[in-house]
This record gives structure tokens, C-alpha cells and sequence, in this order.
């Protein structure tokens, strides 16, 4: 085959390949159906937590379409596309299948704080709600600038303030924290650097001390930043870390000698991806979380049952990870789309597919309380969770796990983040990001 | 026979240094341009302006930058990123930080920053030469990604340490719109991709080329190499620091560092590869190259479902790699090579030779 | 003072393991001129594929056999795929040929294992025992005599064998190698075989401290300033180079971020090598043991 041959398969292939793209963009007709993109990331650094979490997600609405029959009779449909951790894939993605659907998209969640930056200013043009589950910027949870963004269950600030309480309760009361030594050790990247200004405000109330040390991006090596944590001598080092950094973490802190039950992670740091590599080093570290790992709870059971008995295959290749905390997460969106569209639904005609703004107005009109989680068999597996026109977070609470070496056991019940300190910053933050944008707040 | 130069004669001296001295090369390039101005901005949907076109347009600016250095002076560099992202901070430090900057003026100045700055990480080029001074280069790019994310006054305190752009206000008129913005990227990288067409037909272009080819035997024979080497660096830079710019307002609309990392400059160093090392029209045909080739792998995924979402994903991978090592295998001098011989067979088209 | 002798040390040791993958890059541009970029995705699928093997029942010996078969292979492939369609062309095609293998190897090791991330347990535990004060791991000990074996042998290798002495002189000049009947291919599939069983070694010893996942690729980039230091063709090179790095990396962080009114931990551990290397190159522009260019005009 010579070159001029290889060139014309090419060009052909090429003229093919475009014009599946022309189609691609164009809306595609259906019925009864509600769409959801998935902007999706298996490849990379950070697959492991792609994989469970998409894993979960997809699978939970398919639980919903095979024991359900969807939602009053709507049926759900997804469609995903690798957008490898990137923001401008990410985007690409976004324009891609946002028109998709007989109404287009109904929600984005793309379980990362660049992407989610990046179409948050497009979300409110294209009135596509975006949800930031645990991730992305903690201002939007004041609805009112933040119309079509949802930080939903608690974001970075509150859980940041749940951990002090946790670290309270442990030293024997929150006035027992004054003059202790707490490190920050963050990841350093945007979402690293979230936590350093309500750290500083919480040690300013009440009374503790907080070094914040950068581990510089991946956090393969942590040599030197932790025989400085050595040298301070901190009663507590909180573990901001993503992907390879936690795992080496734990390793050097078992090297340099600090003992592991008293670094305390946060949720991109709680799971068992990040500690299994650690081997024994892991054993007695804890984290926070905002749901537990396990299959007892009847809402994996019924994927278990439905999604994957009978010999069907659900979206996870590796049965075993469900049930981790990737999976769960995953499990969790799931349960808050399908709970924000029946919301709508109620409101704007059962049985009928919604809009983006539509589904924004369910989002916000959130009310899950014991019993609605007892109907969707998550009891002890999510917090209830009530969100607002104003309040996008939701309310919810923060578990703390420790890892006995082979699973992750809860030993707390549901704390509450400190509203008092963080509202307060959020909105802060949110009226400066109106000023800069020149958006008028909305009335709730 | 259509591509036939006989009948046409230079009287004057412009019109035998004209870009394109074939009449058919002219009209192509005014068919081009009135398609890209003219047709595209009524044809073409958002998503073609969002996802393709627009940052199509901004990497091959950002290509252009690298040609110049690397392609046309010899300078290996893998900063690229690095200086996008000084052009990108920069443009919205101007307009946040002084009241009333007009925002192609910002652009400007955020070239020039960038241009400093790449001025500054050029100086070792005097020494360095070849892989070392890549590697050299790598210090420009990580230390420049550190700067930005460690001093939270280059994001305004934001606690995530990403910048929003602003609007773009010209003349009272509102670019917000896909649309709009795919008309002010097509202006400026127009116009900055003609200035780049000259500057290397012209004695500084001719200047670089001798420095890349054999540097000490353009010494011995009186050009300034250590100004020469500054001066690629510099024009690169800015080039770069204007594509960064253009990245934050007119593409994504907010930036964080990470948007910049090593992976930008590969990316940037491929599509000149691919496009062809020394070559204006390279820039272009290898960022459409680059651009385009992960929708197509991600959208042909669509039309094999039956195989696993994770294999797939990293299928894409996979048929990337081997694709960059076949082109380079195939054509090594790039599309714009084969584009060369494309227009050679077709001066003589009909006939054999 | 203790703690700087702390500092110190951990730096070093850390050097050690920077050192042990960039020998891999050492080998491969010694002996066929390539300045391989995908070294780190050869580290992480080298440590992936022994992972996994080991969790399908293998043992240890076993596992670690069969990989470093697997990467004989590949670097038999590579070499037929890759370097054969590419003789003679400048040296930038080449790395960009390596990148494109980076995304190639990365792509396939995680489609063919999965994406999860993987511990290994090797026999020696990574706990302290303080030696004057000192805090040292043994596991830090295993690596240094690991690396010190390595690297003896691989001098050895280059110096006194025959095979060794075609190989540098195929990195010289590839047509002139051909031209005196130096068999190019098999010698390139040597060079890359030697060279995946090196990634080996360097993903087992990474990879216990970090668990096998994705971000083994990053290691390739801790291992750039190590080269620059050192030379691109020196073995030892690739070590001393490793240890001033490693050293002066640690000592920075530690020291000179606080010595400037920075919040300690400053994060400059990331640049910081390659200013440092930079420096050196402008006092010695062809690193520490590296062959003098000679350019005549």
C-alpha cells in the first residue's frame, strides 16, 4: 500500500467520521425519554474514581428503568463521553450532548471542579443545571447568584467545619482546642487551596493553631513535608489529598513515625483506592465522608438484585467495587437526579419528560427526609437533605470511617457542618463573584 | 493545468515578493477567508463554535508561537503552556485591575508580558542548546504554574485559585455570543498569523533560519545569535501569551493553572510536528489535526457499542499514540510537506511530469 | 542539626529512587540515541502487568518472570514498529515518536488491567530504626543496594562487553554502526528489553510506595533534572545527578521557602530541580559526566 492509497482511506475515513460528527451535534428525536449526559473520565490518573463513581451513577438510573419502569413511566437514557479529566474536553463535551434528548439535558454532574467552572457560566444561557456533588466552588451554594449551580449535601467549607467538630469532640469539647496544633497538609492545585481561608477563620474562633503545608502536584514524593510535620508535632494533620498523593502520604507518615490515627482525610482521600495501596501504613487513619461504604443498605441490593442478577451486566467490570465509596458517590447522584426530576415531575405533569429549568426547580425544591429515604432504601446511607431557592447545598451531613485495614467502618453518626461560620463566607463570596460578573442576585 | 503559472508576469517589484505570487493562490486564500468570515458564521452551530472552530483558531496561534521558535530558529522549547498562561493571567489582571482597559489592549499587553517573560526563560538559549534546553524550558513551564497557583493575588484571591474572564466590551458591542467570539479569534489570529507570514520571509525570518540550521557558522558570518535566539523567543511568547489570552475570554471563560500544564505543550509541540516544523500553513493543518482527532475517536466510539465503556476510553488513547508514531513513520515533515507535493503534482496535472 | 541531617538523608534516598528511572532514559539514549519519553508509561505498565499477575495466583518469582518476558516483547515490538520506520531521522522526531508511545503504553495498560489502583507488598517493610538520631527505613536501604547493583552492572555491561561497545558506538552513528555490520535491530531490541527490565525494577520499588497506579507515569518527570544534571549518556552520571537532585530538592523545600517569609511548605519542590539543573547547565551545558558535543562548522 503505498502512500497515495493510505491517504485517500484516510480522507475517506475522515469524510465519514465528520459527518457522523454533523450528526452527532444535531438534536436527536425521541419519545418518552429523559436525558442525561454523562461527562465522564475512565482514563488517566484519576480513572479509578471515574469508573466507580460513573459506575454507580449509570447503574442506579438503570435500576430505576428496570424495577421502576423509569420514572412515572419516563423512561431514563444517558449517553457518555470521556472528557479524560480536561476542561476543554470537558466542554467540547458539554456542547455536545447538552441539546440531546427530547428536552435536552437534564443535569451534568462532571465530578470535577475545572469542568464544572468551566460550563457554570454557560449552564445559566443553556438552563442546564449543573450538580458539584462534593466538589467544586463552596459560594455556590447561595442560589440566588448561583442560579442553575447545586454543591449539594455539603460542599468543601462545610465539611472543612465538620472536621473541627469532629476533632473537637475527640479532644473532649470544642474550648479544649484551644492552643493544639493542626496541620493542613493540601494537595497543590485549585481544589488543594479551597479549605486555607475557612481553616484560618475557624483557628482565629476558636483558638488553634493551623500550618498549612503544600504537597506540589502528583504528591509522589513527601519526604520533606513530612519531617516538618514531624518537627511541628501537630495533634491532628488533615489529609487534602487526589489520587496518588494520599496512598504516599500514609506511607511516609508511617516512615517518619507520625502515628496514623491522628491524620483524619478528606472524602477525595477516604477511599479504598487511596488506602489500600498504603498496606498496613493505613491501618487506624480515618476520613470523612458523606455516605458509607457497603452493600448491606436495600438500595445496593436492589442494583445488586435488578441491575445485575439474572445475568445481566451492570456498568462496573469488577463486581467487587460495589459498594466502595466511588461506587456509592455515584449511587448518591443517581438517587438525587432521579429525586430532583420526580420533584419536577409533581409540579410540571407526571409521566411527561422535563426541561433543564424545569429540573433546576426540582433540584431546588428538594426535600428528602427519613422517610422518603426509608421509600428509596437509603437510610443511614444519605443524609436528608432539604434545599432551598437560596440554600443549593442542602443541609447535609458528614460520617467519619476509619479503616481497619480491610473495609472502611463508620464510627460516627451524622455530624452537622457549622452553618454559623460558613454561611456567612459563602455568601461573601458569592456577592463578590456578582459584582465581578455584574449579575443582579436573584429574590428567593 | 489549473495550477499552470504561464501567462503570468511580475512587472514591479511588490508584486514579485507578494505571499503569493501564483494568481490561483490568491484566490484560494481569498476563498478561504471569505469562507471562514463570511459562511462559516452562518452555517455553523454553537457547538462547531464552542467545541471546534474557536479553539481551533486559538491553538493554531499558539502553534504559530512554537513554529516560530522551534520550527523556524531550532529552539526546542516544552514551556508553551507556561507563556499561554502568563497571556491568559495577565489579560485579566489588566482588565480587573485597571479601570476602563479596552479589551483588545489588555490582549496586547498580556502578549507582552508574556513576551517578557519569555524573554527572561530564554536567556539560557546562549548556552543550552537542543534537548537541554527543552528540559530547560520545563523549568520556565513549572515554575511559571507554581508562581500562578502559589500568590493568590494573579487570581484575586479566589479560593480555588481560578479566574473568570470577563465580558468582552469593544466599542460598546457585546461579545458574547459564540458567534461574535468566533469572529474577534478569526480577526486576531488573521492578523497575527499574516504578521508571522512576513516577519520569516524578511531578514529577521531569514536571520532565525540560519540559527537553526548551523548557528555557529551564522555567527561567524556576523549575525547576532544571542539577539536573534531573544528575539524568536520573545515573538513566540507573544504569540502564545495572545492564544492564552484568547483561551480565558473568548473559549473557556475561566481558567485555572491546570489548564496550562505539560500535557498543553506536548500537544502544541505535536501539532507542529504533525503540521509540518517551519511552516505557517503547518500551524493551521496540524491544530485541525489535533483538534479534531479526539471528537472523531470519541464520537466513532458511538458506532461500536457493544464494547466496555472503559476499553474504549483508553482505545482512544491507544489509536492517538499510534497515529502520532505513523504520521511521524509516513511523513515526517508533516501535512504541510505533503500539501507541498499535493501542489507540485497539481502544477503538472495533467500530464505524468 | 539532626533534623537537617534528616533532611538530608530522606533527600538523598529519595535521589536514589529518581536515579533508578533514569537509568532507564540513560540506556535507552546511550545506546540508540532516542531520549525515550515514554520511560514513565514503561514503569507504570511494567508494575501494572507484575500486579496483576500476582493477584491472578502467581508468586512472586513467577510473576516477576513472566513480566519481564512481557517487556522483552514489547520492546521487540517497539523496536520493529517504531524505531525500524524511523532510522536516521533528527533526534526530535524521534522523542515525539516516544511521546505518541507514552499515550500508546499508557492506553493499553489500563485497558488491558483496568483502571483500579493496586498495592504491592514487597517483603521488606518500609518502618524506621534510628541510626545516631537518624530516622532510616530499611526499605530505603533495599533500594539503595538495589540501585547500586544496577547500576555496577550496567556499567559493566557498557564497558567491558562486547554487546556494550556496539551499543555505543550505534549510538554514535547509526549508518556507520550498520555500515561496519553491527546487527542494528537486534542490538535496539536488547537496549529496550534491558531497558524494560530496569522500568521493572523502578515500578516494584515506586510502586510499593505508591501503589501502582496512573501516576508512575509522573515519575519519568522527577527524572528529567536527574538527566540534565548528569548527562543524557552517563550511567553514573544518572546517579550523582540523582542524589544532588533528590538532595538539594528536600534542603530547598524545606529551608528556603521558610528563610523568605513564605508559609513553610512552599511546593517549589516542583521546579525547583530543573532551575537547579538549568544553573548547571550554564556552567557545564552538557551535565556533570556528559560527552562533550564538538561542533565544527
Amino acid at each position: 500500500m503505498n502512500r497515495k492509497t493510505l491517504l485517500s482511506i484516510g480522507r475517506a475515513a475522515l469524510g465519514v467520521a465528520v459527518g457522523g460528527l454533523l450528526g452527532a451535534a444535531a438534536p436527536v428525536l425521541a419519545q418518552n425519554e429523559q436525558f442525561i449526559p454523562m461527562l465522564s473520565y475512565r482514563v488517566g490518573p484519576y480513572a479509578a474514581g471515574g469508573t466507580g463513581f460513573y459506575g454507580g451513577f449509570i447503574d442506579y438510573l438503570d435500576l430505576i428503568n428496570k424495577r421502576d419502569g423509569g420514572i412515572n413511566g419516563v423512561k431514563l437514557t444517558w449517553e457518555e463521553c470521556e472528557t479524560e479529566y480536561k476542561n476543554d474536553r470537558g466542554l467540547e463535551c458539554y456542547e455536545r450532548l447538552k441539546k440531546k434528548g427530547p428536552t435536552g439535558a437534564t443535569v451534568v454532574d462532571p465530578l470535577s471542579t475545572g469542568i464544572t467552572y468551566a460550563i457554570s457560566d454557560r449552564a445559566p444561557v443553556d438552563k442546564i443545571p449543573v450538580v458539584s456533588l462534593g466538589h467544586g466552588r463552596s459560594d455556590a451554594a447561595d442560589g440566588r447568584v448561583f442560579e442553575y449551580v447545586f454543591p449539594l449535601i455539603t460542599s468543601y467549607w462545610s465539611q472543612s467545619t465538620a472536621k473541627i467538630k469532629y476533632i473537637g469532640q475527640r479532644e473532649g469539647g470544642m474550648d479544649k482546642l484551644k492552643g493544639k496544633k493542626i496541620v493542613n497538609l493540601y494537595h497543590g492545585s485549585a481544589y488543594g487551596k479551597e479549605t486555607i481561608p475557612i481553616l484560618d477563620v475557624q483557628a482565629k474562633k476558636y483558638g488553634f493553631e493551623v500550618t498549612h503545608i503544600e504537597v506540589p502536584h502528583p504528591g509522589n514524593e513527601q519526604q520533606s513535608q513530612w519531617l516538618q510535620i514531624r518537627k511541628i508535632n501537630p495533634n491532628w494533620v488533615i489529609l487534602r489529598g487526589w489520587g496518588v498523593m494520599n496512598p504516599t502520604a500514609l506511607r511516609t507518615a508511617q516512615r517518619v513515625g507520625y502515628p496514623s490515627n491522628k491524620i483524619l482525610g478528606v472524602w477525595w482521600s477516604g477511599a479504598e483506592e487511596d488506602v489500600l495501596p498504603a498496606g498496613d501504613a493505613a491501618k487506624g487513619y480515618f476520613a470523612a465522608s458523606f455516605h458509607p461504604s457497603g452493600t448491606e443498605f436495600p438500595v445496593i441490593q436492589d442494583i445488586l438484585k435488578y441491575v445485575y442478577g439474572g445475568g445481566h451486566k451492570g456498568n462496573m467490570d469488577d463486581p467487587k467495587r460495589i459498594g466502595q465509596q466511588y461506587f456509592n458517590r455515584g449511587v448518591i447522584q443517581g438517587i438525587l437526579a432521579v429525586e430532583g426530576i420526580r420533584a419536577a415531575q409533581e409540579k410540571y405533569g407526571k409521566g411527561k419528560p422535563i426541561t433543564g429549568e424545569q429540573m433546576k426547580w426540582g433540584l431546588e425544591n428538594l426535600n428528602i427526609d427519613e422517610r422518603r429515604l426509608k421509600a428509596i432504601g437509603a437510610t443511614g446511607f444519605m443524609s436528608p437533605l432539604k434545599s432551598s431557592c437560596s440554600d443549593h447545598e442542602g443541609g447535609g451531613a458528614v460520617k467519619f470511617m476509619e479503616w481497619d485495614g480491610a473495609k472502611w467502618v463508620v464510627i460516627t453518626d451524622w455530624i452537622q457542618p457549622d452553618q454559623s461560620i460558613v454561611r456567612p463566607m459563602v455568601e461573601e463570596a458569592a456577592a463578590k463573584y456578582a459584582k465581578e460578573k455584574n449579575l443582579t442576585p436573584r429574590k428567593c | 493545468m489549473i495550477y499552470r503559472e504561464a501567462g503570468q508576469f511580475k512587472t514591479t517589484y511588490p508584486e514579485d515578493q507578494q505571499i503569493f505570487p501564483i494568481r490561483q493562490d490568491r484566490y484560494a486564500m481569498a476563498a478561504i477567508l471569505a469562507v471562514a468570515f463570511c459562511v462559516i458564521p452562518l452555517v455553523a452551530s454553537d457547538y462547531w463554535f464552542t467545541a471546534i472552530l474557536i479553539p481551533f483558531l486559538i491553538l493554531s496561534l499558539a502553534a504559530l508561537g512554537l513554529n516560530i521558535l522551534t520550527g523556524y530558529t531550532g529552539q526546542l522549547s516544552l514551556g508553551t503552556a507556561g507563556f499561554m498562561a502568563v497571556g491568559a493571567f495577565a489579560a485579566f489582571n489588566f482588565v480587573l485591575r485597571v479601570p476602563g482597559m479596552p479589551v483588545l489592549l489588555a490582549f496586547f499587553l498580556a502578549g507582552l508580558t508574556a513576551a517578557l517573560v519569555g524573554l527572561a526563560f530564554g536567556l539560557p538559549s546562549l548556552r543550552i542548546k537542543g534537548f537541554y534546553l527543552a528540559v530547560a524550558t520545563l523549568a520556565a513551564q513549572f515554575f511559571i504554574e507554581w508562581v500562578l497557583i502559589k500568590f493568590g493575588w494573579f487570581s484575586n484571591y479566589n479560593s480555588s485559585g481560578v479566574i473568570s474572564a470577563q465580558k468582552i466590551v469593544i466599542l460598546g458591542y457585546e461579545f458574547t455570543t459564540p458567534r461574535s467570539k468566533y469572529l474577534l479569534t478569526l480577526c486576531i489570529v488573521a492578523l497575527l498569523a499574516l504578521a508571522a507570514k512576513n516577519m520569516v520571509r524578511s531578514e529577521t525570518g531569514r536571520s532565525w533560519m540560519a540559527v537553526r540550521d548551523m548557528d555557529i557558522a551564522a555567527e561567524v558570518i556576523g549575525i547576532r545569535i544571542f539577539r536573534v535566539k531573544l528575539l524568536a523567543f520573545a515573538v513566540s511568547s507573544f504569540y502564545c501569551g495572545v492564544a492564552g489570552a484568547l483561551w480565558a475570554f473568548a473559549y473557556l471563560g475561566s481558567v485555572e493553572p491546570a489548564a496550562f500544564t505539560l500535557e498543553r505543550s506536548f500537544q502544541i509541540l505535536f501539532m507542529i510536528i504533525i503540521g509540518g516544523v517551519g511552516s505557517i500553513l503547518g500551524s493551521f493543518l496540524g491544530a485541525a489535526f489535533i483538534v479534531l482527532l479526539p471528537i472523531l475517536l470519541n464520537v466513532g466510539a458511538h458506532y461500536i457499542p457493544w464494547v466496555a465503556r472503559d476499553l474504549l476510553s483508553n482505545l482512544e488513547l491507544i489509536i492517538f499514540g499510534a497515529l502520532i508514531i505513523f504520521f511521524l513513520a509516513v511523513e515526517p515533515h508533516g501535512l504541510a510537506r505533503l500539501w507541498q507535493i499535493g501542489k507540485e503534482k497539481l502544477r503538472l496535472w495533467p500530464f505524468p511530469h | 542539626m539532626t533534623f537537617f541531617f534528616e533532611v538530608l538523608i530522606g533527600g538523598l534516598l529519595a535521589g536514589v529512587m529518581y536515579s533508578l528511572v533514569a537509568l532507564g532514559f540513560v540506556l535507552i539514549y546511550k545506546a540508540s540515541g532516542v531520549f525515550n519519553f515514554a520511560q514513565g508509561a514503561m514503569v507504570f505498565f511494567a508494575a501494572l502487568t507484575f500486579v496483576s499477575f500476582v493477584e491472578r495466583g502467581l508468586n512472586f518469582w513467577l510473576a516477576f518472570a513472566v513480566t519481564l518476558a512481557v517487556m522483552i516483547a514489547l520492546g521487540f515490538a517497539i523496536e520493529r514498529l517504531m524505531l525500524r520506520p524511523l532510522v536516521n531521522q533528527p533526534q526530535i522526531t524521534l522523542f515525539m515518536a516516544t511521546i505518541g508511545l507514552a499515550y500508546f503504553i499508557e492506553g493499553l495498560a489500563q485497558g488491558l488491567w483496568g483502571a483500579q489502583v493496586h498495592a504491592i507488598e514487597l517483603p521488606i517493610k518500609d518502618v524506621p530504626f534510628t541510626v545516631a538520631g537518624v530516622n532510616v527505613s530499611q526499605f530505603d536501604l533495599f533500594i539503595s543496594g538495589t540501585a547500586g547493583v544496577l547500576v555496577i552492572a550496567l556499567a559493566a555491561f557498557f564497558n567491558y562487553t562486547r554487546i556494550g561497545r556496539a551499543l555505543r558506538a550505534v549510538a554514535d552513528d547509526h549508518q556507520a554502526a550498520l555500515s561496519i555490520g553491527i546487527p542494528l535491530e537486534r542490538i535496539w531490541a536488547i537496549v529496550w528489553a534491558v531497558a524494560g527490565f530496569v522500568a521493572l525494577v523502578a515500578g516494584l520499588l515506586w510502586g510499593s510506595r505508591t501503589g501502582v497506579q496512573f501516576a508512575l507515569t509522573f515519575t519519568a518527570l522527577k527524572a528529567l533534572p536527574v538527566l540534565i544534571l548528569g548527562g543524557f549518556e552517563s550511567i553514573a552520571g544518572a546517579i550523582v545527578g540523582g542524589l544532588i537532585i533528590g538532595a538539594s530538592e528536600k534542603l530547598a523545600e524545606v529551608y528556603i521557602g521558610s528563610s523568605i517569609g513564605l508559609n513553610i511548605g512552599t511546593g517549589i519542590e516542583n521546579w525547583f530541580p530543573y532551575a537547579l539543573a538549568m544553573v548547571f547547565l550554564l556552567i557545564r551545558p552538557e551535565g556533570l559526566f556528559g560527552e562533550r558535543r564538538i561542533e565544527r562548522v
